[in-house]
Order: structure tokens, then C-alpha cells, then sequence
């Protein structure tokens, strides 16, 4: 009949729609016009890469000593030359992005995690609890941050879960500042108000409605706050608060060099050399994820 | 004088200006051609996207970083703009050319007092000393008709309405008597009754100055009011140019001629009727097509049309159009819509609002810890209405009258302070939460602004699916086909099934938040300013579909908006409300009849007419709507009604009049004598 044949046009239109270009198209056009966002990102996928696998494709075992070949300069055997127990410097940095990872990465997201919840929860309903979080936080942005690490470090004692607690805990309440700003602006839009007048539940209100909506800045402000992450762990390691030897953590490695720079100055070069060009890849990186989702005037 | 007045000051020729943008070089306007003559007001008028702030900035040469001028130029008492070197531009700039924006907030430093921004274009360009130059400043403020510019000049901008302001900005550019004056939609964002007084007031200065004036505007019945000739713009072309006389009365172009029958006007004997349309919209500057501009919304396009771009030529004498087939569009006469039958309906009250308060608590300077009595904004006092089934409610008003938090209380987004709301015979709660699923698919809300109605992240299909799914129904293939079925309701083709609000222009977002509301087939749908920030030929479609879905549906509607035509045209009983009370009400018919109100008399003379005929009706409301927390005692519109009676309007509130056949008035002036005081007048709308 009509009535069929036409339904099945429809549907078949609605399936060609679904082929149309979307946003991800968009994202792409525009990401091809970064050319330093594509090199940040590739340096910092490639660190991400070398911590997965790292381990299993490094030339030397990053604990194995060879006291004969000991403080050796960058040659064809050793890229990075050999540290003072005549270890590979080069493998101890690739297996070392590992731990950079998996503390300035976890410590991140679990701060946006808590922080966009208690973000969400504080912007959305206000009132007394949203100004006493708001304040408490107030405190908490108020300490020097590595102040603040050092006396909690101190006082549990240095260890994995503890510095990824600490990580969380210092970048928590800046995600919670961002995401409520986005969501106290966010809950006053019509499309919110419709979908409170149609009955929504709050829970499809907030995930639903209002979570799309941030995605794109809390992305960019969480990969803008895990570089910053990468330093501080590297600086608690520095401090040696932070993982201890012989883990080949880069903040640790700088600073057992410290005392070898005169002689064998790669030793300290290349740790500080590498965490500089992750934290500058990450940053290109981000400022080319918010040319992608927030093009300033004159972008499509 | 004769000779001078003979060389035009201003002379655009075959002005072209292209963009660049990331995705190629588009021309935004192409071969505009015009001049002005001192003493001579050009109106250049056009929809968004036509092209015509870029025409503004051109002139003057302030276009944006990607902006060139790539074709044609812009003379200027017959020196090429585009040659002169910067530092003289700059004296050009302020000197010889005013301007006038939009915002007159953002025109204005915030920080800085009027007076001495004001003094400060008379030092810079006029090298007068601080005192000339703020004797000057109070000199151009009393010009511009403010009231006690010797205190304003000392006041900060924040300290004054958006209409006070707007004066300011004018008196700025006017301080160097520029031989040039450009105001670019100087009135758009203001209330009627103070876009009323600014027109007064710019008519008044064409008289006293002679600048040429160029003044850009959407509003073809502005321009028709105080502008000699009117240039119309159409996606970077210019359709037609003339005198107002020609343009408006003898259109010679499709375009204008749609343009001019699709706005709503007043008819006393009011039946339901659809308004003409222009079909399509405006073409994206990456789809401008071959030929004329117009040809794909055009009814009388031939295939010429399509494929040749058509020239301005001369018709009459100054009179110019691009249509090739100017001498057809009398046509297109025959095509005005005819009347649609009213459904004849019971009067059976739907929505009954008893006694509605809606007031929020204030922060009032000085009040401490220690305050005395709270102080409260009264944005909704008292008030009473209903709504019949499958019938429209019209609620006009100033910004700050309530209708918009009225609204927000009877869809339950904002709980009222005291009062009673049924909805078919049931209570409702008071916020949406305390309201059963049921009631809230009843009522559904079309607000304001399209851009924010629709989340972004969601596809058409799933926005307009969604209440669909709420009512419980778990069919996709169900919601699907009520998905399509309420998009092809709406005019929106099953194409736009998966795209992203991104990708659609005002109007049709304003279509898919219409969609949405009638997806739960609701009894009562608000629609809050709903055509307000929407082009005029857009306008009149989503007026004619409105129509015909409460036609369709029975739905009845609360339809709030500033423009009384447009509430008129819509609505059967219509509400003027004032401060937060209802000052009149009845049949729409009888409202926007005298005997009226004081208050709707002033809004009705404030709207500007296109078909001007013969002398108007002129009342002119001082000031604006006062504030909430502090409600003058009496009548509150005492403080700046015309026909204000005396003590008792101060003291006393006035009492509810009954006119005939449903007709409501809250005035001391008794019924029959407004009727004879306004009724002379009132045949001149």
C-alpha cells in the first residue's frame, strides 16, 4: 500500500541521516588545522603508549646494573647513557612515564570525578551546603599546594594510594569550582526548565540535560589538570615524598642526579628534559582539544 | 544652501565586502549602490543576515579583522573613505560620522560619568576647553530632550533606563553636529512606550540638525515613520530602494511586498485569519544562489530569475527595483490567505487562576540584621484570568509587568506565593514537584529564546521524542512515527530527524520547542514571547502554524508578548497587565477598542504603523514601569498615566468597570467617559 512504502522511505531516510557527517566530522576538520595540538598529542600518546608497554620494549631492564659501564655518556648502546649504577637511563625514563601515569592520571580523575559530583550537586541545589563546600574549598585553594602535600605525605607517609589521594584532594575542589559554575549557569537554560516541566527526574535532569553540556570543558580542564599533575609528582618525587627507590620515578631520578651533574650531567638532563616535553605536549594538546570544542570567533 | 544640499554627503557605490572565513571567501554584500543628502533620513532595511550592519561598518570603515572591501566605494562628501590614512579617518570618525548602536549599555563606559563622556567628544574633536565642553554636554542632553540634564551629568550610565541611556548615546553622537549620523537598530532593544519616545525624539532632531541620516533597522514600520527614503536588503542585495511613499504604498519587488503583508496590523472587525507568508527562509551566505537572491521564496520566479542575477533598474524616478518582473507583483495580491472558520466552541474555563501572588524577597540597602520589615518584590499581585478550552489568552505588557513570572507560576517553574491554579476542574500544586505526572503533560511551555530552548546535545528526534516516552509509551518504532508525524505538524521535513539543534536557524529550532511542547498533547500550552526574537517573515509563518495546530487540537493557549499586534491577531480574550495587576481585560475585539485603558491607549498610539495615515493619536508614557518593591500607592499607574484624574488616583485603588460583552477596565475615569475621550483619536490608528 502507500501508507507502507511510504513508511519504509521514511525509515530509510532516517538511515541515511544517521550516515550524515556529525560532530566528530567537525571536531576532525578543525583538529587537522592544529598542527602543534596533533604533535602535543602524539609526544603525549606516545608516553602513554611507552607506559603501557614500556617495560617489554626497552632495550635494558631499567633495575639491571652493570657497575662497568657505569656513568657513561649518551652513545649508540645507551641513548641517555648510564647512571650511576650503570643503569640504562633511557629504559629507567620509558618505564618511568608508568608511574607518572598512573598517579598524575588516577589522582586526576579521581579529582574530577569527586569534583564534578560535589560541582554538580552544589550548583544545582545551592542553598547553605553549596556555601559551606564553597568556602571549605575556599581553605583548601587557599594553601600552597606543595605545602599542602608535603604535610599530608608526611603525616600518612609516602605511598602510591597516598599520593594519588593527595593529587585528588589538591585539584579536587578546582573541578568542583568549574563544573558548578558551568551548572549554575546551565540550570536556569529553557531546555532545563522544559524538561522540569515535563517531569523529568532530577537524575535524567542532571545526566541527560546537563552533563552533555560540560563534557567538553571539564575534558579540557581535567587534560590541562593532569599536566600540572605530571610536576607535582614529579616534584614530590624530587623531594623524595614520593615513590620510592629504585623506582625509576623522573622526579627521583633528578634528584639522585643532583649530585653527579658536574660529571655526568645527562644523568639529570634527560629526567628534566622529558618532563618538560610531556608537560608541553599535554598542554598543546589541550589548548588544541579547546580550539576544537570552543572555536573563538571567526573558527567554524 | 541649494548648492551645498545638492551633493549628496554620503555615496555608497557597487559596494561589495566579502569575509573570510575557515571554510572559503563569502560575500556578505554585493553591488549596493546609494546615497544620502543632508537633511535626508535613508532607511536600510532588512531581516538578519541581509547583510545590513556589515553595509554600516563599511561605511565607515570598521569592518571585523576578516572582513574587506572587495568591490565598489564609499565616498563621503566626495573623498573615498578608503583612501584616506588612518589619522585622518580617526578625526572622520566621531567628527563627521556618528553612531548610534543597539545596546546603549555597551555604547556607554560604565565607570565613567555621562558627563564627561560626553565632554570628552567635545574636547577631542571640538578642542573646547573642560568647562565649554560640559556646558556643551548639558547644552546636547537638554537637546535631546532629557529631563534635568544637570544631574544627569553627573550620574553613572547604571544610574539610568535603557531609554535615558539610548538619549545619552544619541546626544554623543551628536555633540559634533556630524554631517552623518548612522543609527544601527537604535531602538530594538527598548520597550515600546520608550521606543515611542526615541522615534519622537529622533524625528524631532532631523529638524534641528542636518545631518544625513542613515538609519538600519528590521522594523520596516520604523524606518516608514521617520525616513525619507528606504533602501530594502535582502541577502547581501538590494531589492528595491525609493521614497518611503513609493516603497511602502507602490512595492515594486516581491520581497518587500511579502514583507510588508506578512506583519500583522489591527483590524477592528477581527476574525481568525491566516497571514500571508514568505515560504523558505534566508539563504546562508554559503548558499547564495545564482541568480536573483529571491527566486527560490519567490511565487512569480521564472527560469530567467533563477539563472541570471537581476539589475537594480529605475522605475519611476528614484524609485529602483531588482525585480525583472516588477510589473507583475500586483499579483501577488491574489494570494493573501483567506479567513479560516473559528470551530465553533463551547466556552468551557480550562485553566483558572484565582488570586495569584508571586513576590520574592529583596535586597533593600540598609536593611541589616537587625532590618525592619522585609521587603518584597511584588512581580505578580493578585491576580485573577482563565482560559477557555481551545482558546487563546493574550497577556501584553511592558518588561517588569509580571506576564513572563505569571507564566513561570502557572507552569509551576516558580511556586506561587499564595493563590489558587486549577486545571480542568483539578488544583494543581504549586512547583512542578508537588504537581502529579499527569497535570505536567497538560502543560507545556514554548519560551522565549530558541537558542536556549533546545539542548544542543540532543538530536531533534530525541527532544521531541522524550515526552513521548514519558507518557509511557516504550515503542520505538511508535515514538518514531509520532516523532515525524509532529515534525511534519510543525512544517520541518523527517530531515531533520537526526540533526543537532546546531544546524538549524532560529525559526526552525523555534519549531522543534513547538514540536516538543505539543508532543504530550497538552490542554494549555504558555508561550512565553514565543516570535520575539524571530525575523518577520519568519514570524508570520510560525503565527499561521500556531493557529492551525490549536485549530487542529483544541489546545488552548496563554500567549504572552510586548507586540499588541501579534496578540491581537492570535488572541480571543486579551489581558494587559501593569506592575504585577491586570489593568484590563475581555475580548480581544473589545480591548483594543475604546473605551481603553490609559495604559493600553499608550501602548497601542506607541506602536509604529506602516500605513500612516493622517495624524495619530500621540500619547507618550514619561519614564519606566517603577520598581516592584516599591508600588506606588494607589492606582499604580498613576505615576505616569496621561489622563491621570487627580488625589484619588494616589490614594484610592481604582475599582473593576464591567463593559459591555465582556470588557474589564480598572480605572476611576467611569466607562463611558474614556470612551468619549478616546474615541475621536482612536479611528486615526
Amino acid at each position: 500500500m502507500n501508507g507502507s512504502s511510504d513508511e519504509k522511505s521514511k525509515n530509510e531516510e532516517i538511515q541515511n541521516l544517521q550516515n550524515q557527517p556529525g560532530k566528530l566530522t567537525i571536531y576532525w576538520k578543525r583538529l587537522k588545522r592544529q598542527p602543534f595540538a596533533i604533535g602535543g598529542g602524539v609526544i603525549f600518546l606516545f608516553f602513554l603508549l611507552m607506559a603501557i608497554i614500556g617495560p617489554l620494549v626497552v632495550p635494558y631492564n631499567y633495575q639491571a646494573q652493570d657497575i662497568a659501564n657505569r656513568l657513561k655518556p649518551p652513545s649508540p648502546a645507551h641513548f641517555y647513557g648510564t647512571d650511576q649504577y650503570g643503569r640504562d637511563v633511557f629504559s629507567r625514563i620509558i618505564v618511568g612515564s608508568r608511574g607518572i601515569f598512573l598517579l598524575g592520571g588516577s589522582g586526576t580523575l579521581l579529582a574530577v570525578v569527586i569534583g564534578a559530583t560535589l560541582g554538580l550537586l552544589s550548583g544545582y541545589y545551592g542553598g547553605l551546603s553549596d556555601e559551606v563546600l564553597m568556602r571549605l574549598f575556599d581553605v583548601l585553594l587557599s594553601i600552597p599546594p606543595i605545602l599542602l602535600a608535603l604535610v599530608l605525605l608526611v603525616t600518612i607517609g609516602p605511598s602510591k594510594p597516598g599520593l594519588i589521594l593527595v593529587v585528588a584532594l589538591l585539584y579536587l575542589p578546582i573541578e568542583a569550582r568549574v563544573m558548578r559554575s558551568m551548572v549554575l549557569s546551565l540550570k536556569t537554560k529553557e531546555f532545563v526548565e522544559a524538561a522540569r516541566i515535563r517531569g523529568e527526574k532530577k537524575l535524567y535532569i542532571w545526566f541527560r540535560e546537563i552533563l552533555p553540556n560540560t563534557l567538553g570543558s571539564m575534558l579540557v580542564e581535567g587534560s590541562m589538570r593532569f599536566s600540572y599533575a605530571i610536576f607535582l609528582v614529579a616534584s614530590l618525587g624530587f623531594l623524595g615524598l614520593g615513590v620510592q627507590p629504585p623506582s625509576p620515578d623522573w622526579g627521583l631520578q633528578i634528584n639522585e642526579a643532583r649530585g653527579w651533574f658536574s660529571i655526568a650531567p645527562w644523568l639529570l638532563i634527560f629526567p628534566a628534559g622529558t618532563i618538560s616535553l610531556l608537560i608541553i605536549a599535554a598542554n598543546l594538546m589541550t589548548d588544541g582539544l579547546r580550539h576544537v570544542f570552543y572555536p573563538i570567533g571567526g573558527e567554524i | 544652501m541649494g548648492k551645498k544640499d545638492s551633493i549628496p554627503v554620503l555615496e555608497v557605490e557597487k559596494l561589495t565586502v566579502s569575509y573570510e572565513t575557515e571554510l572559503g571567501v563569502y560575500q556578505a554584500v554585493r553591488d549596493i549602490s546609494f546615497s544620502i543628502k543632508s537633511h535626508e533620513s535613508f532607511g536600510l532595511v532588512g531581516e538578519s543576515g541581509s547583510g545590513k550592519s556589515t553595509v554600516a561598518l563599511a561605511i565607515v570603515r570598521y569592518l571585523a579583522s576578516n572582513g574587506r572591501v572587495t568591490g565598489g566605494n564609499v565616498r563621503f562628501h566626495g573623498t573615498d573613505i578608503y583612501s584616506l590614512p588612518m589619522n585622518k579617518l580617526r578625526s572622520f570618525w566621531g567628527s563627521k560620522i556618528g553612531m548610534v548602536y543597539q545596546n546603549p549599555q555597551a555604547a556607554l563606559n560604565p565607570t565613567i560619568t555621562i558627563g564627561r563622556q560626553l565632554a570628552e567628544m567635545g574636547k577631542t574633536h571640538l578642542g573646547m576647553s573642560d568647562r565649554e565642553a560640559r556646558q556643551k554636554a548639558c547644552e546636547i542632553l537638554g537637546m535631546v530632550a532629557m529631563p534635568d540634564p544637570e544631574s544627569v551629568i553627573e550620574r553613572y550610565p547604571y544610574q539610568l533606563s535603557g531609554g535615558m541611556l539610548q538619549r545619552c548615546v544619541i546626544a554623543m553622537a551628536l555633540i559634533t553636529r556630524p554631517e552623518l549620523l548612522i543609527m544601527d537598530e537604535p531602538t530594538t532593544g527598548l520597550d515600546v512606550t520608550t521606543q515611542a519616545v526615541i522615534l519622537d525624539l529622533i524625528a524631532d532632531l532631523k529638524k534641528k540638525f542636518d545631518s544625513a541620516i542613515l538609519y538600519i533597522t528590521h522594523n520596516l514600520a520604523v524606518v516608514a515613520n521617520i525616513c525619507n527614503r528606504i533602501g530594502v536588503l535582502y541577502a547581501g542585495n538590494l531589492m528595491e530602494q525609493g521614497t518611503t511613499q513609493q516603497v511602502v504604498s507602490g512595492s515594486k519587488h516581491p520581497y518587500t511586498f511579502k514583507l510588508l503583508d506578512c506583519v500583522p496590523r489591527f483590524e477592528h472587525g477581527r476574525k481568525k485569519q491566516l497571514l500571508s507568508v514568505i515560504p523558505g527562509s534566508i539563504p546562508r551566505l554559503d548558499e547564495i544562489p545564482r541568480g536573483c537572491v529571491f527566486a527560490p521564496r519567490c511565487s512569480l520566479a521564472e527560469r530567467t530569475c533563477r539563472a541570471v542575477r537581476p539589475p537594480l533598474i529605475e522605475i519611476e524616478q528614484n524609485h529602483y527595483t531588482s525585480c525583472r518582473l516588477w510589473e507583475r507583483v500586483h499579483e501577488l495580491e491574489a494570494e493573501k490567505p483567506e479567513a479560516i472558520a473559528d470551530g465553533a466552541l463551547e466556552d468551557i474555563p480550562f485553566l483558572k487562576v484565582t488570586g495569584v501572588k508571586k513576590y520574592y524577597p529583596a535586597r533593600v540597602k540598609g536593611g541589616g540584621i537587625f532590618g525592619r520589615r522585609k521587603k518584597y518584590i511584588k512581580s505578580v499581585d493578585g491576580v485573577t484570568l482563565w482560559v477557555n478550552k481551545g482558546r487563546t489568552l493574550g497577556i501584553v505588557g511592558e518588561s517588569g509587568s509580571g506576564k513572563t513570572t505569571l507564566a513561570r507560576v502557572i507552569s509551576g517553574l516558580a511556586g506561587a506565593t499564595s493563590g489558587n491554579i486549577e486545571l480542568d476542574g483539578e488544583q494543581l500544586g504549586k512547583t512542578v514537584q508537588e504537581r502529579k505526572q499527569e497535570q505536567l503533560r497538560n502543560i507545556q511551555m514554548v519560551f522565549q529564546n530558541p537558542e536556549t530552548s533546545l539542548n544542543p546535545y540532543h538530536t531533534i528526534a530525541e527532544t521531541v521524542g522524550r515526552p513521548i516516552m514519558l507518557m509511557g509509551k516504550s515503542n520505538k518504532k511508535e515514538i518514531q512515527d509520532r516523532v515525524i508525524r509532529l515534525l511534519n505538524a510543525v512544517k520541518l521535513s523527517s530531515h531533520y530527524y537526526n540533526r543537532l539543534p546546531g544546524e538549524l536557524s532560529g525559526g526552525e529550532k523555534q519549531r522543534v520547542a513547538i514540536a516538543r511542547a505539543f508532543a504530550s498533547t497538552p490542554g494549555l500550552v504558555i508561550l512565553d514571547e514565543p516570535l520575539s526574537s524571530l525575523d518577520v517573515s519568519v514570524q508570520g509563518s510560525l503565527l499561521n502554524l500556531l493557529i492551525e495546530l490549536q485549530l487542529q487540537s483544541a489546545t488552548s493557549y496563554i500567549f504572552i508578548s510586548h507586540d499588541l499586534a501579534v496578540v491581537q491577531h492570535i488572541s480571543d480574550w486579551v489581558v494587559v497587565m501593569y506592575l504585577g495587576h491586570i489593568v484590563e481585560w475581555g475580548d480581544a475585539v473589545k480591548v483594543l477598542k475604546p473605551p481603553f485603558h490609559p495604559y493600553t491607549e499608550a501602548l497601542l498610539s506607541a506602536i509604529p504603523v506602516i500605513d500612516n495615515k493622517g495624524v495619530r493619536m500621540r500619547i507618550r508614557l514619561e519614564g519606566s514601569v517603577p520598581s516592584a518593591v516599591d508600588i506606588p500607592p494607589g492606582c499604580r499607574f498613576n505615576t505616569r498615566c496621561p489622563r491621570k484624574q487627580g488625589n484619588i488616583c494616589e490614594t484610592e485603588e481604582p475599582p473593576w468597570q464591567e463593559g459591555e460583552g465582556g470588557h474589564w477596565i480598572r480605572c476611576h475615569i467611569p466607562m463611558d467617559k474614556l470612551n468619549k475621550l478616546q474615541q475621536p483619536i482612536a479611528d486615526k490608528i
